[in-house]
């Protein structure tokens, strides 16, 4: 039995390592979250969010490491009365009816959030005499969310809370989270959307590979993000090709160079594209098949990871991706 | 980031848990809405043992209208009346639980599996009882079965004695397998223990070997006791031990299921 204390942080994992058979989901990660703040979890399918937010909520244990929630053991279920969670994917109970699903969730603390309260904050009052196997879609994804709420938690850990939302449905769910979050809780939310980070989050926490690739302040994580990737062939080997594009204006990095039927062909990461092409044709290169294209957020990661080396900020562990 | 905020909430002492009574009355009464809901599932099990009484006893006069065989006969289906709502509840009820995410969100609430448990079993214990009432007023209304008020009270205390052991065998099932595979586990183990152990024919009429080998079972060690204190003809004296030695295998059973579950799933 572990005591949780109202003066220790919502969130300390120290060293946790995670295995799922030969698989490694975390591996060594150190995160630690204050009260109040709003968190982004980022990074692709696989990287390892899911597996940190089940140690968070105590369904799964870490192979080593320590997992703090309030100071408490998060499997110990007294150190859950601060937390709120949301059901992932559409999982309700198909036959109750949206009335039913927030008394029976609140029935599990001793002064939970009022049913009218709850529903308000998500714009579900019309709805509560409906059974959640007749709502939409969206509207489950609502009521899911709203769950979270329903202990007034001091955390509110979120997965992929609008994943499958439409942009009003989704603006709805970020401002009841904005409403709860100014009300003075602290809150992590996983997405492996950008814009959903951008529309909440302060601080960004990228994970990719089972590790924590970087954890700093969003403005500085959506600059990367602004990155292009630029491919295009040039004739002659790589090694002519790399130093003829790497002085260029508009070009951050060159990541790949691969032999092509008429030269080499030569993958970019441009912080300007269009400075970088006018740069292209001004030093008369002699390029060909020039696709441009937005960074994918595993690029990005990359990119910070490469540049980490070179000081983008604190909590840059190690430039290693797993893939 | 360690930059930390002044606006938290004010640290007040913890929230403690709802009591363990609460927790599980509270998940008994939603599961059973839960169940309610699907009407084709309850009536299923809720008609079936009256039917059978209604077309397999009332035409044969000569047991409908004898007092004690005609109440053993309403007593050894109400002993299959428990063993399939048990086994149904549980079986398949959690197989099924167990695949839904929600699930796994129940497990972040702040409340302890055993309190989840306890409401489940309540759950089942209701729909035992609500299983006998079509069968209890059958026969009053159409058989010559008489009940004391001591045998009626003695009737009510066994439900709860027959339901204990095929809950844990229902929780085993339901634990350790997946939907469909609980499913028709569920089936094929509720209408042999159901046969072999008297509850549609009379053991009596049972070929000797069959006799022998039905006396092992939980459901005949069921039907004899329940026979015994609605009737007064006196059951087997293994009855009791076969009875008390299944529950403490099904028991061990259950716990084994549940851990490696845990362990499969949340570890």
């Amino acid at each position: 039995m572990t005591t949780t204390t109202a003066g220790a942080p919502p969130v300390l994992v120290e060293q946790v390592t995670r295995r799922f058979g030969d698989v490694t989901a975390l591996d060594d990660v150190s995160l630690r979250v204050d009260a109040g703040e709003i968190v982004g979890l980022l990074g692709p399918n696989g990287a390892g969010k899911t597996t940190l937010l089940s140690l968070l909520s105590g369904l799964r244990r870490p192979d080593s490491g320590t997992v703090r929630l309030f100071g408490g053991d998060p499997r110990d279920p007294a150190s859950r009365t601060w937390l709120g969670t949301t059901p992932q994917e559409t999982g309700l109970p198909e036959t109750l009816k949206v009335r039913e699903v927030v008394d029976f969730v609140a029935g599990h603390y001793a002064s939970p959030m009022p049913r009218a309260e709850v529903l308000a904050r998500f714009g579900l009052e019309e709805l509560v005499d409906r059974q959640t196997g007749g709502l939409s879609g969206g509207q489950r994804r609502r009521l899911a969310v709203a769950l979270s709420l329903v202990g007034r938690p001091r955390l509110v850990l979120l997965d992929e809370p609008t994943t499958g939302l439409d942009v009003e449905a989704r603006h709805v769910l970020w401002e009841a989270l904005r409403d709860y979050h100014r009300d003075g809780a602290t809150v992590i939310v996983t997405s492996h959307y950008l814009e959903e980070i951008e529309a909440l989050a302060e601080r960004v926490v990228v994970v990719g590979g089972g590790r924590v690739l970087a954890d700093d302040r969003i403005d500085r994580v959506l600059d990367l993000v602004a990155l292009r990737r630029m491919t295009l062939t040039l004739p002659g080997d790589a090694t002519s090709g790399r130093s003829a594009l790497h002085g260029l204006d508009g070009v951050q990095d060159v990541v790949d160079a691969v032999p092509a039927v008429a030269g080499t062909r030569f993958t970019l990461l441009a912080a300007d594209a269009d400075a970088a092409v006018r740069a292209l044709v001004a030093a008369r290169l002699p390029f060909h098949a020039l696709e441009v294209r937005g960074a994918s957020l595993e690029e990005a990661f990359l990119a910070l990871t490469t540049r980490g080396t070179t000081g983008v900020g604190a909590g840059v562990p190690s430039p290693e991706v797993s893939r | 980031m360690t930059a930390t905020t002044d606006r938290a909430p004010a640290p007040g002492p913890r929230a403690a848990l709802r009591p363990p009574l609460a927790v599980a009355w509270l998940h008994a009464r939603y599961q059973f809405v839960e169940t309610l809901r699907v009407p084709i599932a309850v009536l299923g099990n809720m008609l079936f043992p009256g039917l059978a009484l209604l077309f397999f006893v009332i035409p044969q006069r000569a047991v409908a209208d004898d007092p004690v065989a005609a109440t053993a006969a309403v007593g050894q289906l109400a002993v299959f009346a428990v063993l399939s709502a048990c086994l149904f509840t549980h079986g398949a009820g959690v197989a099924e639980d167990r695949a839904l995410p929600f699930d796994g969100y129940l497990r972040t609430l702040p409340a302890r599996p055993g309190p989840r448990l306890a409401g489940r079993v309540l759950n089942g214990l209701a729909w035992a009882y609500l299983s006998l009432i079509p069968l209890a007023l059958i026969g009053w209304l159409l058989t010559a079965a008489t009940l004391t008020w001591t045998q009626a009270l003695g009737a009510v205390v066994m439900v709860v004695a027959v339901a204990v052991p095929f809950t844990l065998l229902g929780l085993t099932i339901g634990y350790s397998m997946t939907t469909k595979a609980a499913l028709a586990v569920t089936q094929v183990t509720v209408f042999p223990l159901g046969f072999a152990g008297g509850l549609f024919l009379p053991p009596q009429m049972f070929p000797g070997w069959l006799d022998a080998l039905s006396r092992l079972l939980p459901s005949r060690a069921a039907r004899d006791l329940v026979v015994q204190v609605t009737t007064g003809a006196d059951a087997p004296a293994m009855a009791v031990p076969v009875l008390l030695a299944w529950t403490v295998a099904f028991g061990a059973l259950a716990v084994w299921a549940v851990r490696r579950d845990e362990g499969r799933r949340f570890h």
